[in-house]
């Protein structure tokens, strides 16, 4: 059985980041650390791999050179091998651009399961694992709170706030985990060291077959306008009017989905 | 004025969502705005639409699952077409509708078209200016899907939409937690948004929408199987799993300004907790206490009404995600960890938040 594990390489300090010329992040201005939410992968994939004989995890990572961190953490976290698809033309990639490259690569690896997490720190778009699944044609199982595998099959639970819903589907599939899922281990020394003799191979687009035109900021098929930074809400606000401090909570309360 | 598609986020029951009919108002913005249901519409839904501003609406036909494969079958002919728009009048009122087959879903090419399916065929059907998908689960995925099928550019979470200069829509997504505002347009294809609920307050527009109901075939793409359970959620969460805890203090006054307090608790779904001078004062039992001789609580949201924030009692609720705090003095300690801390009277908020979290509730 062969686990993909989506990775990704983010800013580690929000605070840090800035933007360049064209309106994308300064990936190399800042330092970066192996996304919060694909720890959680990396977790669900050993854990499948803990009960079930021959299976094999790749970490897949797209990215600048420096993404190769993120892969030596899930290594270290317990991956078999990694591979990076590394691409000056991938610079700017929107979603649909990422899920292309990454479909072609796990068609490339070859996949009983695909797991990711949810949403990444810095873009947050959450889309890209079911955009993998609608290019690679097997069915998603988003938002998983408990993955389990039987023998054919991939079973995840999820919590939609009102219903708890169980879902099932036959392997080939693409799942996500949210960070309810387990704590991902600490990584012990040797396994950090041993994660350093680990194979990681680099592939290029044209390794994949993909054209450089259908992927990067030029082939994006959504455009940043403008980027501000809103002035943060006073974190007190005067209550001596209860009509207006109740609505000032409820919106608060809105914002952050506790309504 | 050209279309915009709005997907209509439903409860279990079949009951419209406040965020459903928040898109109907973002839609307006942008143009005509048309409502998209992944079932069978009922007079009940087609009113709540209307009310909210939608012109057209387009729905599957009823019990979609085991007629739609042998109508198709019989007359292949007018399977994709669109049926002629009915009147209201005509559309009885279904059975709760099966949102998602809790009972024996199937995976494959013989299941009932998703909501995904039915964009697609709309989207190349109207050429609308817009799709807008409230941003959900199960939201997402059907824009992440959508996206792909129509090669579109997809903005997800967005917390506002507004008509750009060459009316094609800006999204405004808040990035990097919140820190920055980015405005985005889609420059291929159809754009495909998902707006978060609580981008927009619905406004009632009163429209007598024109009802379609559409036949598409599903996608051979399999999909996964879903088994729903309800589950069972005690009205108050016990304490220390609490997602929300609603705790009071000294603050609060007395037992009976409490009893306020706990029904903003029932009212947010949370669990009711005291500081250390609520319990002794018998406003709370002993085991709602909350601090360093009482219970350790992880919330998401800890709502602190009337406690000045100890060290004791802090010691109970730090790891709380995100802090509200009501209180009269501005010095006390538990502003300092607080999202939001609103200085004024408890007595005096929490009844005006109460009226204002049901009138919220009630759409």
């Amino acid at each position: 059985m062969k686990i993909v594990v989506l990775t990704k390489h983010v800013p580690q300090a929000i605070g840090e980041v800035s933007f360049a010329q064209d309106l994308t992040m300064d990936r190399a201005a800042v330092r970066c650390r192996l996304e919060d939410s694909d720890e959680y992968a990396v977790e669900q994939a050993t854990r499948v791999a803990a009960r079930r004989l021959d299976v094999q995890v790749t970490a897949l990572t797209m990215g600048p050179s420096g993404a190769v961190a993120a892969l030596r953490s899930a290594l270290a976290l317990g991956a078999d091998e990694g591979v990076h698809v590394l691409d000056d033309a991938l610079h700017g990639c929107d979603a649909p651009a990422t899920s292309l490259v990454l479909a072609a690569a796990c068609r490339r690896l070859g996949f009983d399961l695909i797991i990711c997490g949810t949403a990444s720190a810095d873009g947050a778009m959450s889309v890209v694992p079911p955009m993998l699944a609608e290019r690679l044609a097997v069915p998603a199982l988003c938002y998983c709170d408990w993955l389990g595998t039987a023998e054919d099959a991939v079973l995840g639970r999820r919590d939609d706030g009102t219903i708890l819903e169980e879902l099932t589907a036959a392997m080939p599939a693409v799942v996500s985990v949210t960070d309810r899922s387990g704590e991902p281990r600490y990584p012990r020394f040797e396994a950090v060291a041993e994660a350093r003799h680990k194979l990681i191979r680099t592939w290029s687009l044209a390794e994949l077959g993909i054209d450089a035109a259908h992927v990067g900021l030029s082939a994006a098929a959504t455009a940043v306008r403008r980027i501000t930074r809103p002035d943060p809400q006073p974190a007190t606000v005067s209550g001596s009017d209860p009509q207006a401090a109740a609505v000032r909570i409820a919106d608060f309360l809105t914002e952050r989905q506790f309504l | 004025m050209r279309k915009v598609l709005t997907l209509v986020d439903r409860e279990r029951d079949g009951a419209v969502r406040r965020s459903a009919c928040a898109l109907l108002t973002i839609a307006r913005r942008l143009g005509e705005p048309v409502a998209v249901v992944d079932g069978p519409a009922d007079p009940e839904l087609i009113k709540t639409l209307g009310h909210f501003g939608a012109s057209e609406i387009y729905c599957l036909p009823e019990s979609t699952h085991a007629d739609s494969r042998i109508e198709s079958a019989e007359s292949a002919e007018s399977a994709e077409s669109v049926r002629g728009p009915q009147s209201s009048a005509s559309t009885t009122a279904a059975e709760p509708l099966p949102l998602l087959d809790s009972a024996a879903a199937t995976s494959g090419s013989d299941s009932a078209p998703t909501a995904t399916d039915l964009l697609h065929h709309l989207a190349i059907l109207l050429d609308p200016a817009a799709i807008l998908i409230t941003a959900g689960y199960r939201g997402q995925e059907t824009a992440a899907r959508l996206a792909i099928r129509l090669d579109s550019g997809i903005i997800t979470n967005a917390v506002d939409v507004r008509p750009g200069p060459d009316n094609t829509p800006i999204a405004v997504q808040r990035c990097l937690a919140g820190s920055y505002l980015v405005e985005s347009t889609v420059v291929r294809g159809v754009p495909v948004i998902t707006v978060r609920p609580e981008a927009a307050r619905p406004e009632p527009f009163r429209a007598t929408p024109a009802v379609h109901t559409v036949r598409v075939d599903p996608s051979p793409n399999p999909v996964p199987s879903v088994a729903a359970t309800p589950e069972p959620r005690p009205d108050r969460p016990p304490l220390d799993q609490a997602d929300i805890v609603v705790a009071g203090g000294r603050g609060i006054g007395s037992r009976a300004a409490f009893a306020v307090l706990a029904e903003v608790a029932d009212a947010l779904g949370g669990a009711v907790a005291g500081s250390h001078t609520a319990a002794e004062l018998g406003w709370v039992p002993q085991e709602a206490r909350v601090g360093l001789t009482g219970k350790t609580v992880h919330p998401r949201l800890y709502f602190a009404c009337g406690i000045s924030g100890s060290v004791r009692h802090r010691a109970g609720m730090q790891e709380a995600k995100t802090v509200v705090a009501i209180g009269d003095d501005p010095a006390a300690p538990i502003f300092h960890l607080a999202d939001l801390g609103v200085l004024g009277d408890a007595r005096t908020i929490l009844p005006a938040l109460l009226a204002e979290i049901r009138n919220r509730k009630a759409l």
